[in-house]
């Protein structure tokens, strides 16, 4: 059960994505294109909400609902590492139109052509884990 | 009840991705959706033999819980809050696409060149999808993140590897739409 507030969430998350038409490859080539402000409000929106919570929680030091104290890890600065992983995960986004969160929402619309989608992505990542040592990082 | 029903405008659908994003923070857990690639990689077994993915993938379980959420979210707004799959687009992308052999785009939720059951049947229309999932799942943990985990969680809390991530993603995008999409599709 302490699960099912979790599974509520990704529901809300799964709604919203489908009802906003982000997991449509159309928003994504046209969003690419600058074509239309949409996926460009979503995001910033979101970005502006979440940036007036972490500052507000930080602030006040807010204990949370888990009894630890919310963090918010600091991520080690590396260039290489987040520009060319960067570069990577964006033409995989641009061609399929799909995130990792996407791909499977999709799935729930019926799309089954997504499952080549995201065998393929957990063998990118299978990949990733094992030359990892030898990319700049 | 017809709002519902109707396609949701940016500022419906921001607001509720950060909702999201809060709602996860609230207990103690960190909003970003490629980590659970990891994570079934690991289940999978892969830990035995790269160190990588050897790692408490039971601390994950509430992510994986929040995916199938998200299908559940799927199949409801699929089948219970859409009244047309048809999707408003700018003219000037419609166009674009059919320059690129993507007739009448936007009358389909997604375009039936990609990802119908023709598509599926050719050697070049699977390729397309493996080299697509290839990339995003090693982009995205090379670069420790995808957009839910670097632009809207990290970008939130000021991350600046983030925005370096996320110049990234555009880097990719843009080169994808514009040099690469032509050629291919």
């Amino acid at each position: 059960m302490k699960y099912i507030k979790f599974l509520l969430t990704g529901v809300l998350f799964g709604v919203v994505m489908s009802k906003a038409e982000i997991i449509s490859w159309f928003r994504i080539y046209e969003m690419f294109r600058f074509d239309a402000f949409h996926m460009y409000g979503i995001i910033g929106s979101a970005i502006a909400i979440g940036m007036i919570f972490v500052k507000y929680t930080k602030r006040k030091e807010l204990c949370c609902i888990e009894k630890k104290p919310i963090e918010f890890k600091d991520k080690n600065l590396s260039v290489p590492r987040y520009l060319i992983g960067g570069v990577i995960f964006g033409l995989g986004w641009a061609m399929t139109g799909a995130c990792p969160g996407p791909m499977f929402v999709l799935l729930g619309h019926g799309v089954f052509s997504m499952l080549i989608i995201i065998v393929s992505a957990l063998f990118g990542t299978l990949l990733y884990g094992i030359v990892k040592d030898k990319l700049p990082h | 009840m017809n709002f519902i029903s109707q396609p949701w405008p940016w500022y419906v659908a921001g607001p509720l991705i950060a909702l999201v994003m809060i709602i996860l923070t609230m207990f103690s857990k960190s909003f970003g959706l490629s980590a659970n690639l990891r994570t079934m990689c690991s289940i999978g077994g892969a830990g035995k033999r790269v160190d990588f993915f050897n790692f408490d993938w039971k601390s994950q379980i509430w992510n994986l819980v929040f995916l199938a959420g998200a299908i559940i979210g799927g199949y409801i707004a699929a089948n219970y809050l859409t009244s047309s799959t048809s999707i408003a687009l700018s003219p000037n992308t419609v166009a674009s696409l059919a320059s690129l052999g993507i007739e009448n785009a936007g009358s389909t939720f997604l375009p039936t060149e990609i990802f119908g059951l023709d598509a599926l049947s050719s050697f070049g229309g699977i390729a397309y999808l493996v080299v697509g999932g290839l990339l995003i799942g090693f982009g995205s943990r090379y670069a420790g993140g995808c957009t839910s985990g670097h632009a809207i969680t990290g970008l939130s809390a000021l991350q600046l590897p983030s925005l370096i991530a996320v110049i990234g993603f555009f880097i990719g995008g843009l080169i994808m739409t514009f040099f690469i999409l032509p050629i291919i599709l």
